[in-house]
This record gives structure tokens, C-alpha cells and sequence, in this order.
């Protein structure tokens, strides 16, 4: 299957899911220029994590008038698989693609650290490869990343099953303790409602090999993959 | 003479230098022409002070490409095709005054001397002094410092792997921010600074030009200062996004071949960028200042050409690939402006529209004086060496207590306050993280990692620079031998207070002259640095602080080690570090955090210290060894506590006590490294150490729950774990 890899001024995470996709999970990657508006040819499309435009104004807020993203959003509608890590969830919400959106952590701290996530649905295109349940040990590296959504929109998401992860400890409780920037409900990735548009503020990038540290991230990768292939 | 006293004093130039301009240029210079020769003669460009002593220091070995001063930063061959290209910068006074923006730029500058030479900037480093944290002041500077470095790298996407963060009242009004960067590149696509071709375009690329930072390598950065805030203008504001995209398109831009150079704009901005380019390619330079675009209004020529503002690279373009070169910068929405050409008559002429406004020949600018003050060997030098120990009260059953203490003192204490707050791991290199003896990155694509460390004592220094310089190398060396890794080059950062004094200048010296006799014996050399002198308040210099960075290369990754014991029943080692004449308390963490007495005789085998880590290298190598960890501060017993941490396993000590108590568990002995093996692969340590004559002891066994060393210490894992991982944040709440 083939993705696509967007590059937005300031993003940083571009290399690492290319190598990740490239080198270790052998796909076909492009990197698409946030100038480009045709995404024909691909599977997937990946919103990498950085400073996109700096997080001048609001992180996400200049991004998304980026001329990709009515590409995107048209991507998005026609069922194909859309996934935005760290900036790219900030920019998926700011566009409209996602519900909620992600606030300063609330220890005003940047974060860059290991996090447990549980598996909250594994029937999304993006966690089949998972548990229901399942603990993800899946590194963070934000200063925005506290999600927030008002009682309505966060009442849905919870009965429609689209938080795809949420912070825990280890053991897979989910404690205020074990959240890591005061996001409500210790939410760390959500689904739109089609569940084919993933956002999560964790990089599954950056825990794909064992030197890394560990390879909890290959998990939806391949999850991405298996969907594709049957979908195809 | 027409130059008023004021003129001279914003650029720091004295009379007789004025007057040496003069005789040299013969004629009166004018005020832009004052501008250029006070930056250029600075003590950060013109290295007046230092460059006679920075000649002793080695930098000669096979793999190294780029030697210090004739490129940005140094380079050096780690096979494969590749080069690893680094260098390490202060912003102590910058920070100073402003802590978030100065540590921030300071990060912003030291990546425009990497990706200026084709490289992409993969790691940061950084190594930090403050005042201790029971200050406000202290804890404002400390807090800013910190949130600059992130603010900024983070924004870059480059991963900070390692550093240190030291607290003492000798850096209270006069806070150190060294910072570090390195980037790798394709030995053949390495860029030089060199501006040559009769002809050839000066394009001015990325941030507009303003006022900012204005004197800031005259005024800032080579002298003394008691107002800070008369100075905050002075600092500059950095724009990481700006950076972020300058690097983006430089990198670019360096593929191609439409350039002969890349000179980033760093302290004394244009004037300095322009002008070292032009000299290192002994050619001339026009620059037209009208063509600078501004950021205000109404900038005087003066202004354009000393003004520090962030984020603005110079591109040295092959006439007739203007458009092309800047087709790339258009693509990164930067803003790209043709300001002049190279010339081949060695001139510096500087034009306002057709006014021309400076005409100065280059190597007069590039060629300041260079002083040689007559060192005087400080009165408290030999005292403090005297000074007795036999006095301090042995610590008898305090000992479980003593540590724990100096487990939460700052020095010793987790770091993972800072780290946490740096990415370090974006670029998905990183393999060891910070918290360790040194950083380590896998190089993609090949079989090979790097080791990176920055490290340095002023209280070695203090007490003794020559033994302190030779301790500064010999450590940072040991810290890379932990994590397996060879050491292949340095970079240095001199932070010393004001060299016009002989007993700073002493200081100066020795630890120079210690700093080259650890690199000639350890074969290590250096291949670049800073200088950075002035660094004192009130008349009260800062304690001697060489800092070194230090590159390591590990052929296999596979064979890279830790800290942290591995396994319950490996047996517990000590390899090196008998022969000490002194009982190593002397300058040690512990006299100074429990009975705050800075004194004593430190010493150094730098043979045995050579052998020891070659030891340590070869049982890393051979797989014999699971863990090593550097013995430095606290001693023995803080070194054990933190494998004892980093593994999640405790220890049963046993070893016979040589001399006092204290002295055996928190003494400084040199040359020494705490490794773990299981018992099986012990009688092959052993035979190791025999072969490469270094000393060995078994110290006991890891495993269960307890931090225990026989008749001395018992203490539970966790509170050995909470005293160490707390204290920091408590300290900043």
C-alpha cells in the first residue's frame, strides 16, 4: 500500500514516519508538499508531528489553511485512511476533521516522555492488529497536548466508542496520575465519526524497532496496513 | 582624535588599540569602520586573550577533517562516507539577562554553525551552571534557561541526548549556558564558509535586519557587566520557526552546486559573516547596506552591519545561479536579497546606496592584537591544597544518611526535571537517553552509534587547573568508554572570568596546558570551540570551567552498554583507581554538600586512567561486562546508588574499607569505573584486567530490594530511588 507523508513548514516527525514506513515496514511512502492538493495514488495519508508554522497563533490554526488540507478533507470523506500524530491531531482538529481540541498541558511543561496507553476499541481500522485492553507503551512529546471537548461532544465520543487510547499506568488503570497533560477522560487518541480518521497525541513512530526501545508502535501501522489490504 | 572615550567603550576597543588602528590604516577611521574593527578585535571573534594558548591544544589525527577556526564548527571522518561535525557555544551572559531568549538563541546560533556546513544538526547537548536553587533568582534563571533550550530545540525537531546541570554560589550572578550541537553529513557534501570568485553574490537570507542584539560580541560576550537590565536590549529574540526553515532550505541548497560557500550570521552579524568569509578566501567584499532589507525604520549603516538579529544566513552564490538559489528559499517562504559580490582586491568596502561608508582592508580586521599577560599563580591555590583533612569528623554510622543526602543534593540528583522538558527523542536515533554517562545514537543505515558527552568541574578547576583540565578530559573520555564508545574528537567551551587579570589568566593556562596533556596521552583531539572570558560579577570571577564536549564512535551497536545492573547475582566491580596520592575528598561533592568546605589536593594518573577505560572498552566489546558507570561525583557509593536505580535492582556490598569511611564511600578518586558481570564471566574480567595492568575489587553482588554495603550503609531500594528522582522538581515548585 502506498502513504503519503505530509510536510508542512515546521514539521519534524515527516522523517521519522517515513523511515518507519520505508525502512522497517517496507511500504511505499511519498512525502507530499502542504502545497500539493492531489493525494490520488495513495492509501493513507499521515500528519506528522513538529511546529507546523511554528504553533504561531494556536498549534494547528495556520496549518490547516494549508492548500493539502481541503485535499485532505475530501481524502477523509471518501473513506480513505487518515491518521494525524501530535501536531498533525492539533491540525486534524483545528480543521474541522476531529472533535475537541488539544490545550497546554496543564503543568504549563513540555512533556517528552514514555506513556501507557489502553486499547479503548479494537475494532478501528487503526488498532485491529491490538487488544481490546490492551496496554501500548507509546512515548509523548508535546506542550499542547491536554485534550479538551465540551460535555456534549465528549458524551458522544465516549458512547460511540471513538477514544481510540487512553493514558494508564502500566497496569492498565486508568488514574489521574497516569495522565500526563490533564487531558479529560486521560484521552490520548480519538477517531471522527466514520472511524476513519485517527488523531492521537502519542508517536508510535518513535517505538517501531527494539533499539528504540520497544515496538509497540508497529501495532497500528500494521493495523493501517491489514485495513488497506482488505479493503483493497 | 575624533572617536570620543563613549564610541570606544560600546565596542570595547581601548585607546591603544584605537591608535594601533590608526598607525595601521593610516588615517582616522569613522564610525563604521570603529564598529567593524570592535567586533572583529573582540575577545569572541579576535580571540586576543586565548589564541596564543589555544595553540597547545592538540588537534591533529587522521580522521579529522575540519580543524578548529577554518570552518564554523569542526569536522570529523566516522567512516562510512560520513562525517560527524560539531561544536559547542556559550550565551552566559546573554542568559544572564534574559534567560529564556538567551539559552533559546544561544540553542539558535550553535544549529546555524552545524547546518552551515551542509550537515544536519542531529543531536543538542547542553551543560549548565547556576547559583544554588534556595535563590528566587537562581530558580527564575535555572526555570528560563531551561524552557529557552526547549522552547527552541524542540521547535527544530533535534533531540537533546545528554548534558549536565551544575549548582554553586560561584555562578549565582554569573549563570554558564554551554550548548552543543552535531550533525552528520556526506563527507562529500560538506560546505565550506569560503567566500572566492571574483564576482560571485553575497545573498542575505532569511530574517529581516533590526536593532537587536546590537554590540552583542564587543559588549556582551567580552567583558565584564554589572546592570543587567541596561544591557536586555542587547539581547537577542529568537524565532525557531524562522530556523526551522532556514535549516530546511540550507540543507537544500547545500545538495546543489550553485554555491561556493555558507556563512551563518552569529555574533557581529554581517560584519563578522561577511568578512571571516571574505578572509578565509583571501578575497574582498562589496556590501551595499541600502539592499539589507529592515525589520525598522530609519537604520544607520552602523547599525545594519553590527545589528545580531536571529535566524539570517549568507549564501556565497555562483553568479549566474541567483534565480535557482533563490527558487529554494521562495519554496520555504524565505525571504532571500542579493547585498553585494565578492571582490579580489582584499578590501572590506561597504556601501549606503553609492555613499561609501567603510573601506578597510581585511586583514587588518582579521588580524587584532593579541595580548599575552604574564599569569600570576593565585595566593589560594596552596593553601587550599594544605588545607587539612584529617580535621573533618568521620561520618561512622551516618553513613546510609549522608548518602541519601547527597543523592538529593542538586548536583547529584535526577535530572529528568530538565530532560523531560527536551525531545530527546525525535529523529529516532536516540538509543540511549539523557540520565546516563553519555548519549548514545545510532548512525541509520550502518552498523555504527555515537557516544556524546559534555561534562566538566570548576571545583577541580578551582582548587587545581592544571590537574582540573587534565580531569575534565580524562572524565568526559570515561564517560564515553562507559557506553563503549571510542573517543574520536572534542569540542570545548573555556568559560573563565577576566584574562586581563594574571590570576585569571594563570587559570587559564594550566587548565589549557592540563586540558592538551589528557588529549595527547588519551589521543583525543580538538576540533573546535569557544572561548568565553569576562565571565564575572562584581569583580568576582566565576570558578574556572572548561567544558568538554566529547564525540565517542561505537563500531557494533549491539556492543553499547549502560548504567543500569542488569541481573539479580551479577557479581559487582570496580575496575581502576589505587594509586591515587590523595584520599579523594579533597574538592569532592561530599566535602563541599555536607560540610561546605571547598578545598583539598585533587590528583590524577592520566596513564592509569588511559589503561582503565581501554579495560572497560574491551569488556564492553567482548560482551563480558552487562553495566558501566563512571565513578565521579559523590564517589563510590552514589556511583553504586545510581546503577542501583537505573537497573530497578539493589546490592549486597561487601569489601574491605582502605582508608576512612567517608573517603572510601563519597571520595573522588580518579580514574575508576563500577562495572557488573555474571560470576561465569568474572575470571574473564579479571585476566582483562591483568593484561591491561589495572586494578580490580569485587565490591559485592547485585540483587533484592536494599541499597546495602557492609557495616557501613542499609538502606530500603525506594528510598534510595525518591531521595535521588525528587529533589530537583521539589527544589523548582
Amino acid at each position: 500500500m502506498k502513504f503519503g507523508v505530509i510536510v508542512f513548514p515546521g514539521t519534524w516527525s515527516d522523517r521519522d514516519c517515513y523511515h518507519v514506513l520505508a525502512k522497517v515496514l517496507k511500504q511505499q511512502v511519498d512525502y507530499i508538499w502542504h502545497k500539493s492538493t492531489d493525494l490520488s495514488g495513495f492509501d493513507c495519508v499521515v500528519l506528522p508531528g513538529g511546529f507546523s508554522y511554528g504553533d504561531y497563533l494556536r498549534c494547528g490554526a495556520i496549518a490547516r489553511f494549508s492548500p493539502v488540507m481541503s485535499a485532505v478533507e475530501k481524502f477523509a470523506a471518501s473513506g480513505k485512511l487518515v491518521i494525524g500524530i501530535c501536531n498533525g491531531f492539533q491540525i486534524l482538529c483545528e480543521a474541522g476533521l476531529l472533535p475537541g481540541v488539544l490545550t497546554q498541558n496543564n503543568h504549563l511543561q513540555y512533556r517528552c516522555q514514555w506513556t501507557d496507553l489502553r486499547v479503548e476499541n479494537d475494532s478501528l481500522p487503526f488498532t485491529s492488529r491490538t487488544q481490546q485492553g490492551q496496554v501500548l507503551s507509546i512515548p509523548i512529546s508535546h506542550y499542547e497536548g491536554s485534550y479538551f471537548a465540551d460535555d456534549a461532544t465528549l458524551r458522544e465520543l465516549e458512547a460511540s466508542k471513538r477514544v481510540a487510547f487512553r493514558y494508564c499506568t502500566p497496569s492498565g488503570e486508568i488514574t489521574a496520575k497516569a495522565n500526563p497533560n490533564g487531558s479529560l477522560n486521560n484521552i490520548a487518541g480519538i477517531v471522527n465519526k466514520a472511524g476513519n480518521v485517527l488523531g492521537m497525541m502519542p508517536h508510535p513512530e518513535r517505538c517501531c524497532e527494539q533499539i528504540m526501545g520497544g515496538t509497540d508502535g508497529i501495532l497500528i501501522f500494521e493495523s493501517i496496513i491489514g485495513e488497506a489490504a482488505r479493503v483493497a | 582624535m575624533s572617536i570620543s572615550k563613549e564610541i570606544l567603550d560600546d565596542v570595547a576597543l581601548s585607546e591603544d588599540e584605537y591608535n594601533l588602528i590608526v598607525q595601521q590604516l593610516g588615517r582616522e577611521p569613522n564610525l563604521v569602520e570603529i564598529g567593524l574593527f570592535g567586533s572583529l578585535w573582540s575577545e569572541h571573534c579576535g580571540y586576543k586573550h586565548s589564541k596564543s594558548l589555544l595553540k597547545l591544544l592538540p588537534h591533529a589525527s587522521p580522521h579529522v577533517l575540519v580543524n578548529p577556526g577554518e570552518e564554523n564548527a569542526g569536522a570529523v571522518d566516522i567512516g562510512d562516507g560520513l562525517c560527524i561535525v560539531m561544536k559547542m557555544e556559550s550565551h552566559n551572559h546573554p542568559s544572564a539577562i534574559e534567560p529564556y531568549e538567551g539559552a533559546a538563541t544561544g540553542v539558535g546560533g550553535i544549529v546555524r554553525d552545524i547546518f552551515t556546513m551542509g550537515a544536519r544538526p542531529i543531536a543538542l547537548l547542553n551543560s549548565l551552571r547556576f547559583g544554588p536553587l534556595d535563590e528566587p533568582r537562581n530558580r527564575y534563571l535555572f526555570g528560563g534557561v531551561v524552557s529557552g533550550i526547549g522552547g527552541y530545540g524542540n521547535c527544530l525537531g533535534i533531540p537533546d541526548v545528554a548534558g549536565e546541570v551544575v549548582f554553586s554560589p560561584s555562578y549565582s550572578a554569573n549563570p554558564l549556558i554551554n550548548a552543543m550541537c552535531v550533525g552528520i553529513v556526506e563527507k562529500e557534501k560538506l560546505v565550506s564558509s569560503t567566500a572566492r570568485g571574483t564576482g560571485n553574490l553575497l545573498m542575505l537570507v532569511g530574517a529581516d535586519t533590526g536593532r537587536d542584539g546590537l554590540h552583542g560580541a564587543s559588549g556582551l560576550a567580552s567583558r565584564t557587566f554589572e546592570d543587567e537590565c541596561e544591557l536586555r536590549p542587547t539581547v537577542q529574540v529568537g524565532n525557531p520557526f524562522m530556523e526551522k526553515l532556514l535549516m530546511e532550505a540550507c540543507l537544500e541548497l547545500a545538495e546543489t552546486d550553485y554555491i561556493v560557500g555558507l556563512q551563518d550570521l552569529g555574533a557581529a552579524g554581517l560584519t563578522s559573516s561577511a568578512i571571516e568569509s571574505a578572509s578565509k578566501g583571501g578575497s574582498g567584499v562589496i556590501i551595499d547596506v541600502a539592499k539589507v532589507p529592515r525589520r525598522e525604520e530609519g537604520m544607520t549603516p552602523y547599525e545594519v552591519m553590527l545589528s545580531e538579529s536571529q535566524e539570517r544566513m549568507l549564501a556565497i552564490v555562483k553568479r549566474g545561479c541567483e534565480d535557482k538559489v533563490k527558487a529554494i528559499f521562495d519554496k520555504w517562504d524565505l525571504r532571500s536579497d542579493i547585498i553585494g559580490y565578492v571582490t579580489d582586491d582584499g578590501i572590506a568596502r561597504i556601501t549606503d546606496g553609492d555613499e561609501v561608508v567603510a573601506d578597510v582592508p581585511i586583514t587588518l580586521l582579521t588580524t587584532p592584537p593579541l595580548y599575552r599577560p604574564q599569569g600570576v599563580k593565585p595566593a589560594w591555590i596552596d593553601e587550599l591544597k594544605r588545607f587539612d583533612l584529617s580535621g573533618i569528623p568521620d561520618i561512622g554510622e551516618n553513613a546510609s544518611s549522608v548518602l541519601l543526602q547527597l543523592l538529593a543534593s542538586p548536583n547529584i540528583a535526577s535530572k529528568e526535571w530538565v530532560y523531560r522538558q527536551y525531545d530527546h527523542q525525535v529523529q529516532i536515533n536516540t538509543v540511549v537517553a539523557p540520565g546516563s554517562d553519555a548519549g548514545v545514537l545510532r548512525i541509520k543505515d550502518t552498523q555504527k552509534a555515537i557516544a556524546l558527552t559534555a561534562d566538566g568541574n570548576g571545583r577541580y578547576c578551582y582548587l587545581d587547573p592544571y590537574i582540573g583540565g587534565i580531569i575534565a578530559v580524562a572524565e568526559a573520555a570515561r564517560n564515553l568508554a562507559c557506553a563503549g564508545a571510542t573517543p574520536l574528537a572534542i569540542t570545548d567551551c573555556l568559560n573563565f572570568g577576566n584574562p586581563e587579570k594574571p590570576e585569571v589568566f594563570f587559570q587559564l593556562e594550566q587548565c589549557i596546558r592540563g586540558m592538551a596533556e589528557a588529549c595527547h596521552i588519551l589521543n583525543i583531539p580538538i576540533i573546535s570551540g569557544n572561548v568565553s572570558l569576562y565571565n564575572e560579577t562584581r569583580g568576582e570571577p566565576i570558578y574556572p570551567t572548561p567544558i568538554i564536549g566529547m564525540l565517542g564512535l561505537i563500531d557494533d551497536i549491539q556492543h553499547h552498554c549502560t548504567i543500569g545492573f542488569k541481573r539479580e547475582g551479577d557479581v559487582v566491580v570496580l575496575l581502576g583507581g589505587s594509586t591515587a596520592k590523595t584520599d579523594g575528598r579533597g574538592g569532592s561533592e561530599y566535602l563541599d554538600a555536607i560540610h561546605g568546605i571547598v578545598a583539598g589536593d585533587i590528583s590524577i594518573d592520566i596513564d592509569l586512567e588511559r589503561k582503565v577505560q581501554l579495560c572497560c572498552l574491551d569488556a564492553i566489546r567482548q560482551g563480558i561486562i552487562a553495566s558501566a558507570h563512571d565513578c565521579s561525583d559523590g564517589g563510590l557509593a552514589v556511583t553504586l546508588a545510581e546503577s542501583c536505580i537505573a537497573g530497578g535492582i539493589g546490592i549486597r556490598g561487601k569489601w574491605e574499607f582502605q582508608g576512612k569511611t567517608d573517603s572510601e564511600l563519597f571520595g573522588e578518586q580518579q580514574s575508576r569505573i563500577v562495572v557488573s558481570a555474571e560470576p561465569a564471566r568474572v575470571g574473564e574480567l579479571r585476566n582483562l584486567a591483568t593484561r591491561h595492568q589495572v586494578p580490580l575489587k569485587e565490591l559485592g553482588t547485585v540483587g533484592g530490594n536494599r541499597f546495602f554495603i557492609e557495616n557501613a550503609i542499609d538502606v530500603p531500594l525506594d528510598e534510595v530511588v525518591s531521595a535521588w528522582k525528587n529533589s530537583l522538581a521539589q527544589a523548582m515548585r
